[in-house]
């Protein structure tokens, strides 16, 4: 069996950082990648928008992938295995994985990143109802059919879910030549950016409805249309309302959800809300020496912070694999009022600055971010709006930390 | 015209008139917006993002190599819609210039290598 300091599952942004993070510290690395290229997600992401954070410059997915593969590639201390499919991970760090190319793979690792990212939510996982005829997709299959492959997936479509995604899917068939004729969202509104819905949809006069759902879909071997509906506040269907919307496609832009299927039968702590594992400032999971980074660990917006947080658990995992992680006392970091979600959700007390990421459940204008610690006032920030879709961050001192800390917004 | 700023997440709706030849938006929280807003209406521009077919099947993504008028994305489109390509590219190379007489030029944005199936 072949030994690594650390072995990264995935070859995603998350994989390719985490790789260039244990490299920094010295560490010989491997990347085991199921795809034929690294990159993930993003060579399917043609679009432009990618970067701006991290390299200062708006780059198309390609691109942004393109930067890192070629650090990663020219770098002789990691190992790229392609076509590689990850099987099990044991709790000792022990890896195997499956190649055309290669057969059967044994590596153990002093440490391992989570770096697989994440699946769509899919027809059977919103309950569809009607027909399974053909011309139903999730928006990323149709994504990278269209820009990998080179098919156009339908003529006459219409997409549920208003997350970037399918915007950006609106935007791409539309400029194929397919007339896409609505786009709809359960919510009151959007989780996409402004930017997507202005240049997506306005620019090509194509109509997002809020609060509406699909009923059901209709056709035999092919999808002939879909039935849709205004929701209540409840989000069912009112089916009175009901209409029909002919078509040939339905894209679905409805979720993503982390593949941690490797970790069934782990004793990895998870998040429900997240549905990633619990990690503390490292990035390290309650298994120590498992690190997680990336969609896998919960859902970006922005692949800039992808590759910011897998640097974090690529050093850290180098640094625990050579036995120089300190690792002291920790406390806990909660979701106050008005806040989904904060990551990490453990902090060890001590010095230098932690930035803590967090999510807000509803669309909030003029509130304050609030951070305490024990009963201390760590920091207070203003904000004039907070969307779900749009991930925010708020740095504190960890010398200052008194006990376990909260973030939440107030008036 | 409406639209929504784009600027910040606040996302403000804004409503753009011309009078007497003075362009004036409404709806905008800050100067960034009035900017925005006036560009919008005098002359918006946009970057395209599109994949070209290779002979022989696959395809190669690329962009603009600058935002051009938005009220030439269609011919831009089209004109990517008929290209054809029959040899291998590098990212960054120039692909087809000053594409439907935009101004701008079509950039690969990944490798193509020619004959290589996908
Ligand atoms: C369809 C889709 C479209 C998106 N579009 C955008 C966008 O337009 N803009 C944006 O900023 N963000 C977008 N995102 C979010 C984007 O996923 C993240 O910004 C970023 O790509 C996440 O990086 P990652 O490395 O965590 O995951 P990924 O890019 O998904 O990479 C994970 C990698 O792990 C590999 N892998 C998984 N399981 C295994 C296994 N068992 N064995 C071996 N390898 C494995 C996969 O093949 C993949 O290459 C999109 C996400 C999806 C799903
Ligand atoms: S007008 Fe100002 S506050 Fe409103 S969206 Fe634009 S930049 Fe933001």
């Amino acid at each position: 069996m072949k030994h690594f300091d650390v072995v990264i599952i995935g070859g995603g942004p998350a994989g390719m950082a985490a790789a260039l993070g244990a490299r920094e510290e010295g560490a010989s690395v491997a990347i085991l990648e199921r795809d034929v290229r690294l990159g993930g997600i993003l060579n399917q992401c043609i679009h432009n928008g990618f970067g701006l954070h991290y390299f200062g410059e708006e780059l198309t997915g390609p691109e942004y992938a393109a930067r890192f593969r070629e650090k990663v590639l020219a770098d002789r201390g990691v190992t790229v295995y392609l076509e590689a499919m990850v099987l099990s991970l044991t709790e000792e760090r022990n890896v195997t994985a499956v190649s055309p190319t290669q057969g059967f793979i044994e590596l153990s690792a002093g440490s391992i990143v989570l770096a697989m990212g994440c699946r769509e939510r899919s027809a059977g996982a919103i309950g569809l109802m009607g027909t399974r005829p053909a011309g139903i997709y999730t928006a990323g299959m149709a994504q990278r059919l269209s820009n990998v492959g080179g098919f156009l997936v339908g003529k006459e479509a219409v997409i549920l879910g208003s997350g970037d995604i399918g915007l950006i899917m609106a935007r791409r068939m539309t400029s194929e030549g397919a007339k896409v004729k609505l786009v709809m969202e359960i919510m009151p509104f959007s989780s996409g950016l402004k930017r997507n819905i202005v240049q997506c949809l306005q620019d090509y006069d194509i109509p997002l409805r809020y609060s509406t759902t699909v009923t059901r879909v209709t056709g035999k071997e092919r999808l002939t249309g879909v039935y849709i509906a205004p929701v209540d506040e409840k989000l069912q269907p009112i089916l009175e309302k009901e209409e029909y919307v002919p078509c040939d496609t339905l894209l679905l832009s409805v979720g993503l959800i982390p593949e941690n299927d490797l970790l069934t039968g782990m004793d990895v702590e998870m998040s429900p809300v997240t549905a990633g594992a619990v990690v503390d400032e490292y990035r390290q999971t309650s298994v120590s020496g498992i690190f997680s980074a990336g969609n896998v660990l919960h859902v970006h917006d922005l692949v800039d912070n992808v590759s910011e947080e897998a640097f974090i658990a690529g050093k850290s995992a180098a640094q625990y694999a050579a036995g120089k992680l300190s690792q002291g006392e920790c406390v806990s970091v909660a979701a106050g009022e008005g806040v989904r979600y904060v990551l990490p959700q453990r902090v060890h007390k001590g010095e230098g600055k932690v930035r803590l990421y967090f999510r807000v459940n509803k669309v909030y204008r003029g509130k304050s971010v609030v951070v305490r610690s024990g009963d201390e006032l760590l920091k207070r920030k203003k904000t004039m709006v907070l969307a779900p879709g749009e991930m925010q961050q708020i740095e504190i001192e960890k010398s200052l930390i008194k006990g376990d800390i909260s973030v939440a917004l107030e008036e | 015209m409406e639209t929504t700023c784009i600027m910040c997440p606040m996302g403000c709706a804004l409503t753009i008139e011309e009078q007497d030849g003075v362009v004036k938006v409404r709806g905008n929280t800050c100067p960034r917006g009035e900017k925005y807003g006036v560009n919008e209406y005098v002359d918006p521009k946009r970057m395209v993002t599109t994949l070209l077919k290779v002979k022989g099947g696959g395809v190669l993504s690329v962009k603009t190599s600058e935002p051009f008028r938005k009220a030439q994305v269609s011919a831009v489109l089209q004109a990517a819609a008929k290209v054809l390509l029959d040899r291998s590219y590098k990212a960054g190379e120039v692909v087809v210039k000053d594409v439907a007489g935009s101004g701008v030029d079509l950039i690969a944005t990944a490798d193509l290598i020619f004959g290589e199936k996908a």
